[in-house]
């Protein structure tokens, strides 16, 4: 199949993976999903909100036939939680497959790439299907893969921040060297750092708060989804190489009032 | 009898299992995981788990979420295990 996006074995259509979190509400996230082309989404695993019975479930709004649910660890402080709450996941009954975020500060929302690198472990072994959040960094992602994570996921900046890749050349090594899926995840602020994702060779890129709190979330899904789309295919056209200097596009000879 | 539910005390007029009091609480089955005493509960065996005084119990599911999609201020009280904040 050309150029397929295969994790773990089951292949996706879209390189792009979106959040549920955020959206100003649940019709806009349906129709994000809807404009983003994304057939995988993340939902966080929370306590069932007891005092208000009201509020309508998130699986009421996402066509687990169309897409395919993603837990994950978010706002896990610690190793012991994060599997706790992977377990969690997996029990709601519809995957074992898991977005493992360990976080190890608060403000900054980076990952404990040891306590990371633990949990996943345990839960490789507990038959779980592991896609880490960590850091931009090719030794932890090295680490992850030799731990048997099925995919790598490397920040492209802080969650949330909208800064874009902050370091392009470290995208770049990690996915020279990796031998599983790499998936730029955190950090895209638009659909250019989308872009500069794909065109480093990620093979996908993971975005919530881009979208959802863009002004209009849908034309924004929508930006996304071209964007992944153009990365890839520049990518794999193979751009030219950046020059100091200017190299002129049209024939030198034949310039009229040229002197022989 | 009182329990802990999702952090905080509960009472309980009788005897119960995990089905019932699913269904007390108007949750459906197949939209949570369920945590007694830590230990995950698979959900054919919720109808015959029952519920002693003192038990601490999870109730999650699914909601929408990225990486901080939970406000600072409820952040502790939605996470399992989490405590009152003092």
């Amino acid at each position: 199949m050309a150029d397929e996006f295969r994790i773990a074995g089951r292949v996706f259509r879209s390189r792009l993976i979106i959040g549920t979190g955020k959206y100003p509400t649940i019709q806009t996230m349906r129709a994000a999903h809807e404009a983003s082309g994304a057939d995988m989404v993340t939902v966080a695993v929370r306590r069932v909100n007891l005092t208000d019975r009201t509020k309508e479930s998130l699986l009421d709004y996402i066509d687990t036939s169309k897409f395919f649910i993603l837990p994950n660890t978010a706002a896990c402080y610690t190793a012991d939680d994060a599997v706790r709450t992977a377990r969690l996941g997996r029990e709601v009954g519809l995957s074992n497959w898991v977005k493992l975020e360990v976080i190890g500060d608060e403000k900054t929302l980076f990952p404990d790439n040891e306590a990371l690198l633990e949990a996943t472990r345990v839960l490789v072994k507990e038959g779980f299907v592991v896609l880490p959040y960590t850091s931009d960094d090719p030794v932890i992602c090295r680490k992850l893969e030799d731990a048997g994570a099925a995919a790598v996921m490397p920040l492209g900046a802080p969650i949330g921040s909208g800064l874009g890749i902050q370091n392009p050349n470290n995208i770049r090594i990690i996915k020279e060297q990796a031998r599983v899926p790499v998936i730029v995840d955190a950090g895209v602020g638009t659909a250019s750092d989308a872009t500069v994702a794909m065109e480093l060779g990620a093979d996908g890129v993971l975005m919530n708060t881009a979208i959802a709190l863009a002004s209009d979330p849908i034309a924004m899904a929508r930006a996304m989804k071209l964007a992944v789309e153009a990365g890839r295919l520049a990518f794999h056209a193979g751009r030219i190489p950046r020059k100091s200097y200017a190299s002129a596009s049209s024939p030198l000879e034949g310039v009229i009032g040229a002197r022989a | 009898m009182t329990i802990k539910l999702n952090g905080d005390p509960f009472t309980l007029d009788g005897p119960a299992t995990i089905s019932t009091l699913l269904a007390h609480l108007d949750i459906d089955s197949r939209r949570v995981a369920v945590e007694h005493n830590f230990i995950i509960v698979k959900r054919d065996q919720y109808a015959a788990t029952k519920i002693a005084e003192g038990d601490e119990i999870e109730i999650v599911n699914f909601v929408g979420g990225g990486g901080d999609s939970v406000a600072a201020a409820s952040k502790r009280r939605w996470r399992i295990g989490d405590q009152e904040e003092p």
